[in-house]
């Protein structure tokens, strides 16, 4: 087999390309052709299930379409209106779903950076049994969301869960606390958005580990010399955290902050299977799902997702122009 | 030197919050697990207790069809193994060779589709979800596991394009140029040298992309909800729920579907690990 053969030094291939113009411009004319060819069902996917789709639910967002309508797609003219976007405008759903979206997204991602922060610095330096304890944090994000969500509805179970059995045998509670289906509780006379809280600790329990891997990854690049030379030069542990690990985890913890946010923003799975929408957590994508299924609306579903995705959009920009910073620095 | 070594303080420190970033990430799930063993009316009646014995019979309950008595599991689980296995094979197929070029090959408009590809990793999904619907219940496969199918490749090839990249620009070039040199086709090349060297990573890849498609519970809900015997095994465990299902055999369930693939994941845990985070080593 030819894999078997000692490789040539690098410089080979160049050189034979220089010394033969005609046989270079054949074989880049093959490489040009192979690529396309190498390319093309990635590509044809791509267009086929994203560029396709985004094109439709344009239409569908700016015209009257239910889903009694679908049989007769493509064979009735389409009647464009602005009234779908006008809806959404005057909703007090939209307004609500918005606000709630960019709530939880907002506070699942700075939990789960601060998580995975937190966790990253402690298992920074090698102990014994190191391996299997990152390993071992590494299972909430594995878990299927159906068999977490299960878990965690049976913990919070208001008649025979954990939490509450716990809380009334010990902490003195008089009624179970229903935490997927309260939508505001008193704490010390704070009120507490209960439900939305729980949805959010569930997310940061399973996306944390993602970010402590990502932090895990950037801290081991971290030359030690660097370290060394600022403890030699009378740097405490706290000075050394302060102005040498941080600052090299900012521009990583950034992106995952704007991954995360973006991410969480279109959550549907882990707020649906904990509470179906109550309790005040009717975030955006469930607000889809609503107008698709329920209302049967097709047009109105478009118009929330086209919204939802001009937010996204500008996020995307953002974190495309911050990693690029980031590589260049 | 001596300033950089953790002191005593420290390393307590480190145990306090090591022990309970365990006690956080694994006790709900050991909950569950200790749940699924009691009897259903024992958990009611003394929510606290320990399991008394082992009793396994809500895992045979979870499993067994709905003829015996049983939830239906099995099948559930054979509808999910189907779809997952598919997905992988296409998905794998479309982006090892979709990969390979956007790591190696000069072709022309190499960046522009090396955008795309980024941009389409990134793209919010659930904004599609809509007219993916539209069209395949127009071509009459909503009710059907192949559109939940071609779903799940569609949703899947960005990220394994994303992963199998890195992969590929984490090898050396040396061996592929040496081959080219010697006349081989690309063809040869592929399955001759790149596969056989690059076969972590494809399969790192492959098991990843299953973890995606056996966990996936939105389009399984929109397309399917009303197939019963259709219905994948996230799907079947939630939609149970819903029923009167003793929430021992419902925790059954979600055990027996999650150790095979909590298994599999720890299998090749370096190198998932390794493809998802490359980029942020630098």
């Amino acid at each position: 087999m030819t894999a078997a053969r000692p490789a040539p030094p690098h410089t080979a291939p160049a050189r034979t390309r220089v010394a033969r113009p005609k046989a270079r411009t054949g074989l880049a004319r093959r490489e040009n052709r192979s690529g396309w060819l190498l390319v093309s069902p990635s590509l044809a996917v791509v267009a086929l299930v994203v560029l396709l789709p985004f094109a439709l639910v344009v239409v569908f967002g700016f015209s009257e379409i239910r889903l009694v309508d679908i049989p007769f797609l493509g064979t009735e003219p389409i009647e464009w209106s602005l009234d779908n976007f006008r809806r959404a405008a005057a909703s007090q759903a939209f307004w609500g779903a918005l606000w709630t979206t960019v709530l939880y997204a907002g506070l699942t991602a700075v939990g789960s950076l601060a998580v995975g922060l937190v966790l990253a610095l402690a298992l920074r330096r090698p102990f014994p049994g190191r391996g299997l304890v990152r390993a071992l944090l590494l299972v909430p994000y594995v878990l299927p969301v159906v068999a977490a969500a299960t878990i965690w509805k049976t913990m919070l179970n208001p008649q025979y869960g954990v939490v509450n059995a716990f809380g009334r045998a010990y902490l003195g509670w008089d009624t179970p606390v229903g935490f997927l289906s309260t939508t505001s509780a008193d704490v010390w006379g704070i009120p507490v958005p209960v439900a939305l809280l729980v949805v959010v600790l569930f997310d940061i329990w399973k996306s944390a580990p993602l970010a402590f891997l990502f932090l895990t990854a950037r801290l081991q690049s971290v030359p030690g010399e660097i370290e060394e030379a600022a403890a030699l030069d009378g740097a405490g542990r706290r000075q050394i955290l302060r102005f040498i690990l941080l600052p090299q985890l900012r521009a990583v913890a950034l992106l995952l902050l704007l991954l995360r946010f973006i991410w969480s923003f279109q959550t549907f799975d882990d707020v649906y299977l904990l509470t179906e929408g109550a309790g005040s957590t009717q975030v955006m994508a469930i607000q889809v799902y609503t107008e698709l299924v329920t209302k049967a609306d097709i047009g109105s579903a478009a118009a929330f997702g086209l919204l939802m995705s001009l937010i996204l959009g500008v996020l995307l920009v953002g974190y495309v122009l911050l990693s690029r910073r980031t590589e260049e620095s | 030197m001596s300033g950089v070594r953790p002191t005593r303080a420290a390393r307590a420190g480190r145990a306090v919050v090591v022990v309970v970033a365990l006690l956080w990430s694994l006790g709900p799930v050991a909950y569950g697990v200790v749940l699924s063993m009691r009897p259903y009316g024992e958990v009611t009646r003394d929510p606290l207790g320990l399991p008394s014995g082992l009793d396994l019979s809500a895992f045979a309950t979870a499993v067994r069809d709905e003829a015996d008595g049983g939830f239906g599991l099995g099948r559930f689980v054979l509808n999910s193994l189907g779809v997952a296995v598919g997905t992988v094979v296409l998905s794998i197929v479309v982006c090892v060779l979709g990969a390979y070029a956007a790591a190696r090959l000069r072709y022309r408009g190499r960046a522009v589709t090396n955008g795309i590809i980024l941009a389409v990793y990134l793209f919010p999904g659930i904004v599609l979800a809509v007219p993916k619907f539209v069209i395949l219940s127009r071509l009459g496969l909503t009710s059907s596991l192949v559109g939940l199918l071609v779903v799940y490749v569609a949703a899947t090839v960005p990220v394994a394009l994303y992963m199998m990249r890195n992969f590929f620009l984490a090898l050396p070039a040396s061996v592929e140029e040496a081959a080219i040199m010697d006349g081989c086709s690309l063809g040869q090349l592929l399955i001759r040298v790149v596969l056989p060297i690059a076969i972590p990573g494809v399969v790192a890849t492959a098991i990843y992309v299953f973890m995606i498609a056996w966990n996936e519970y939105f389009y399984a809900l929109l397309f399917l909800v009303q197939h019963r015997d259709l219905w994948t095994a996230p799907l079947g465990i939630a939609q149970l729920g819903d029923f009167q299902v003793p929430v021992t055999v419902l925790l059954a369930g979600s055990i027996a579907v999650t150790v095979p693939v909590v298994v599999v994941f720890f299998l090749a845990q370096r190198y998932i690990v390794s493809g998802l985070v490359q980029g942020a080593e630098r």
